[in-house]
């Protein structure tokens, strides 16, 4: 018995769209191994999970918060991939964004309705220039954009760390954080009591706008062309460096906005634990979602549903809260699995059968 | 033929099915082959050759039909057990490791003793059928080092070496040069005399004739007609027999040549330090109404001219004019723009995009311009009726507008290319190689659509190594060697022979 992948002609519709439900039932089902090591049932621990992370409005909200800076982060990695700008600095270009957004915010001299829009637009430009560093690396001098890109994110922690714990430290506190910003800068609660905030809709229109910029205008039309074909659509006449400068520009924004919606949105300050890896998670949820604007959506809600419900799921049922890190990585091997074989599918073979059944001719 | 020793076919496939989705593939086919034969599988683009011998070689499985080798039935087999079988291929893309020698390749998937590689043997077989079939080749040397036609043989020992009774060789020869080609005919000959039997699938049919014994010829999945290779089999008969219809000859009407289009004077492009330069002092005219043919051992700068041309490449120094007029900088936009069409040499790395959809591929060079997109946002519409009506205009088969670029066969990745190119009446089309690999039926499309150009008064540059073909179409011929054009010829008053001392660098024959 052997099995085969043989190429697909074309991938059916329903594939698409169930072979990602499959993947997360088997990465469920996977998973369930550890609770039962864990001493705890499966489906009230994962029952638990559930609960915690949608159960309610606040568990909902808390939720769809977390997912807020994943929706950004992914859709900056999204973007960067399909013109195959290897963009691993998100987090770097995420912690742009925040700076430019506290910067900005702390301002007393802006007019109040000036602060909310001024701050996500510097956010936006801040972490695109910051991307666009090892875009001209890349397009001029051919330093290698993943080494340029995930180095450049220590380069601005460190420029973060510092300006925290020297001239933006807090006066009052003396902890080494920024000052708050001003309170009319900070993103209006569309649902009080909770901390449902301005980024998390941001987020989600953000995803819509990618998702036009990629499918319905010549710019995206673009990046894709040059990511699938570089020497195709330079003979097609597309400016190849002005395309992967774009790219890198948008998402490097993209990931800035990540930013502007943890300092406008949640922490009112910047701080050394601003952001935990949301950059890096968002290579994770770009390959969750398929690279597909939309999908980046669904996949950071995921990713945030685990991370919210673990807490729940440890406190009732005694599961380590690590699980929630075990299923997320899961997550992503049986999406990579699915994904082939909406390009492949399975044939089971028997070994040759040459001995058995000869035919006369 | 040496049929005397048994008269069991060395392998029969009987009433072979497979679907590919809608795809009728293969159609209740039926092969045999003897040993000591050599048999030519012919047919066109998408007739099923390719995927008969994938389901022979046990990369994919039939839906129905059997397998039998030397009268034993197989079934269920992979490509490991195909090999076990005797089964060899030698794909039209090679599959070597290019950082490993000659002796590390052929040792790929040996098993060795206990896990130790025995090399000293491997060594020896290597240099016996070497010499014994003439297919020399130094063990030492990296992979990445050979000619292509070196890295075919390889192959074909390859098979050899693991003791392959079937060799399949998938259009050997459209990787060689004619001097090349004579030495695998000989290989060839030389392994049927041992018995070995060897399927011989090729578009060139005059190569198929002075090899085969037996033609297979299949059309849309079935297998039409199996022949055998005396005098009464002609050139024209298979090509028929391949398309299914008569075959109309090109008629090239008496057109009268207009002004210039493109004028290029003394281009230079460098070859880099220490290089010769790769075009020296290139000039040319093409005029309207004019086919212009550049012949040439490849390598010899035309890749390079068909780039300046297209605005690919920038030239140290030279004019170009296109319509009289000069064009500064040339960009592939503005030489777009200037009129100038491009059916790139490698058409898939060049031209086309192909894991998006054909009708991303398809406006590529124009998705910024009305009616494809206004202000920089997509008429989706406007994209789908125009790659529509390519599509049928063209007659490229296997494709709906949605169906990812590369699932097309190699004619209708070329004619998708050429319906692109020619879509906005362009004044000067370069078209490089734009045969290469096509069926007959394809070809005869893709010269029709020349010549048609041509009546509408369009200038066409046509580089091409096929000879045959330039002198078919052009009515010019220049010869290009070592980056020079060494002459330039009106095709009534030439002959093959002079254009190919000119080819060679002699200059005798100018």
């Amino acid at each position: 018995m052997k099995l085969v992948l043989e190429p697909r002609a074309h991938t059916p519709t329903w594939l698409n769209i169930s072979l990602p439900v499959l993947a997360l039932l088997a990465t469920l089902v996977l998973c369930s191994g550890l609770i039962i090591a864990a001493g705890a049932g499966v489906l009230p621990a994962y029952g638990a999970l559930f609960k915690g992370a949608f159960g309610g409005k606040f568990n909902f909200v808390e939720t769809l918060v977390k997912a807020a800076p994943l929706v950004f982060t992914g859709l900056a990695v999204a973007v960067a991939f399909r013109a195959k700008f290897w963009n691993i600095g998100a987090e770097g270009q995420l912690l742009a964004g925040a700076m430019a957004a506290a910067f900005i915010g702390a301002r007393e001299a802006l007019p109040v309705w000036s602060l909310v829009p001024l701050m996500i637009i510097a956010g936006f430009v801040a972490g695109g220039l910051w991307a666009t560093l090892p875009a001209v690396l890349k397009l001029r001098y051919r330093v290698d954009d993943v080494v340029a890109t995930l180095m450049l994110n220590f380069v601005m922690l460190y420029l973060m760390l510092a300006l925290v714990d020297g001239p933006w430290k807090d006066p009052l506190s003396g902890y080494p954080d920024s000052p708050d910003i001003r309170m009319d800068a900070e993103f209006p609660i569309l649902l009080q009591p909770t901390r449902l905030h301005l980024g998390v809709l941001l987020a989600g229109i953000t995803a819509i706008l990618v998702w036009l910029l990629m499918t319905r205008t010549t710019l995206g039309f673009a990046i894709r062309a040059v990511g699938e074909n570089v020497r195709a659509a330079m003979h097609g006449g597309l400016p190849v460096k002005r395309v992967v400068f774009l790219t890198a520009a948008i998402s490097g924004g993209l990931a800035g906005l990540a930013g502007v919606g943890e300092v406008a949105g949640l922490h009112f300050q910047v701080m050394a634990s601003l952001s935990p890896g949301y950059g890096y998670t968002g290579i994770v949820i770009a390959m969750l979602a398929r690279l597909n604007p939309l999908g980046v959506i669904p996949a950071a809600i995921f990713f945030a549903a685990i991370a919210t419900g673990a807490e729940t799921m440890s406190r009732t049922t005694g599961v380590p809260v690590f699980l929630a890190d075990v299923i997320q990585g899961a997550s992503l091997i049986c999406m990579l699995v699915a994904l082939l074989f909406t390009t492949y599918r399975l044939r089971v073979r028997g070994g040759a059968t040459t001995e058995i059944g000869n035919v006369e001719s | 033929m040496n049929m005397t020793d048994s008269p069991l076919p060395l392998l029969e496939m009987r009433g072979i099915d497979k679907h590919f989705g809608g795809v009728h593939a293969n159609k209740s086919v039926d092969l045999q082959l003897f040993r000591g034969e050599v048999l030519g599988l012919l047919g066109e683009n998408g007739a099923g050759k390719t995927t008969l011998m994938n389901i022979l070689f046990g990369m994919y499985q039939a839906d129905a039909g059997t397998i039998a080798i030397e009268g034993r039935s197989v079934s269920n087999h992979t490509p490991a057990d195909a090999l076990a079988l005797g089964i060899g291929m030698v794909h039209q893309h090679f599959h070597l490791v290019p950082r490993h020698s000659v002796l590390e390749n052929l040792m790929v998937g040996e098993p060795g003793r206990r896990g130790i590689l025995d090399e000293a043997t491997a060594r020896k077989r290597l240099h016996r059928i070497g010499s014994h079939y003439g297919l020399e080749l130094d063990p030492a040397r990296e992979v990445s080092e050979l000619t292509v036609g070196e890295q075919q043989r390889l192959e074909i020992v390859k098979a050899l070496f693991r003791g392959a009774k079937i060799l399949i060789l998938d259009e050997p020869t459209s990787v060689l040069t004619p001097q090349q080609t004579e030495g695998l005919f000989q290989a060839v000959r030389a392994m049927v005399a041992d018995g070995v039997g060897v399927i011989f699938i090729s578009h060139k049919l005059h190569e198929v004739l002075s090899i085969v014994h037996h033609v297979a010829v299949m059309r849309r999945g079935e297998m039409v007609a199996t022949v055998t290779n005396d005098d009464s089999v002609t050139h024209r008969r298979l090509a028929e027999l391949m398309c299914g219809r008569e075959l109309q000859p090109l008629t090239k009407p008496a057109v009268e040549r207009g002004r210039a289009l493109l004028r290029l004077a003394n281009i230079i492009v460098d070859g880099g330090r220490g290089h010769l330069p790769k075009l020296h002092d290139v000039s040319l005219n093409v005029h309207a109404a004019e086919i212009v043919g550049v012949a040439g051992v490849s390598g010899n700068g035309q890749r390079e001219l068909a780039e300046v041309i297209a605005g690919v490449l920038m030239p140290s120094s030279g004019r170009i004019e296109v319509d009289s007029v000069l064009v500064d900088r040339a960009s592939p936009r503005i030489m777009q723009q200037h009129g100038v069409a491009y059916v790139p040499e490698d058409r898939i790395g060049d031209g086309l995009l192909t894991t998006l959809p054909l009708s991303d591929s398809m406006v590529l060079p124009r998705v910024h311009q009305s009616p494809f997109s206004r202000l920089g946002w997509l008429n989706g519409q406007a994209i789908r009726q125009f790659v529509k009506q390519q599509i049928e205009r063209f007659d490229i088969r296997g494709a709906g507008i949605s169906v990812r670029t590369g699932m097309l066969s190699g004619g209708n990745l070329q004619k998708a290319l050429l319906a692109r190119e020619l879509a906005f009446n362009p004044l000067v089309l370069v078209a490089s190689q734009p045969t290469r690999g096509l069926d007959v039926a394809a070809v005869e499309f893709v010269h029709n659509r020349f010549l048609e150009l041509r009546a509408n008064g369009c200038g066409v540059l046509l580089i091409s190594e096929d000879l045959e073909e330039l002198f078919a179409l052009s009515d010019r011929i220049l010869v290009m060697y070592e980056g020079r054009i060494v002459g330039d010829l009106e095709t009534k008053e030439t002959t093959p022979t002079a254009i190919g001392l000119l080819m060679a660098g002699s200059t005798e024959a100018a």
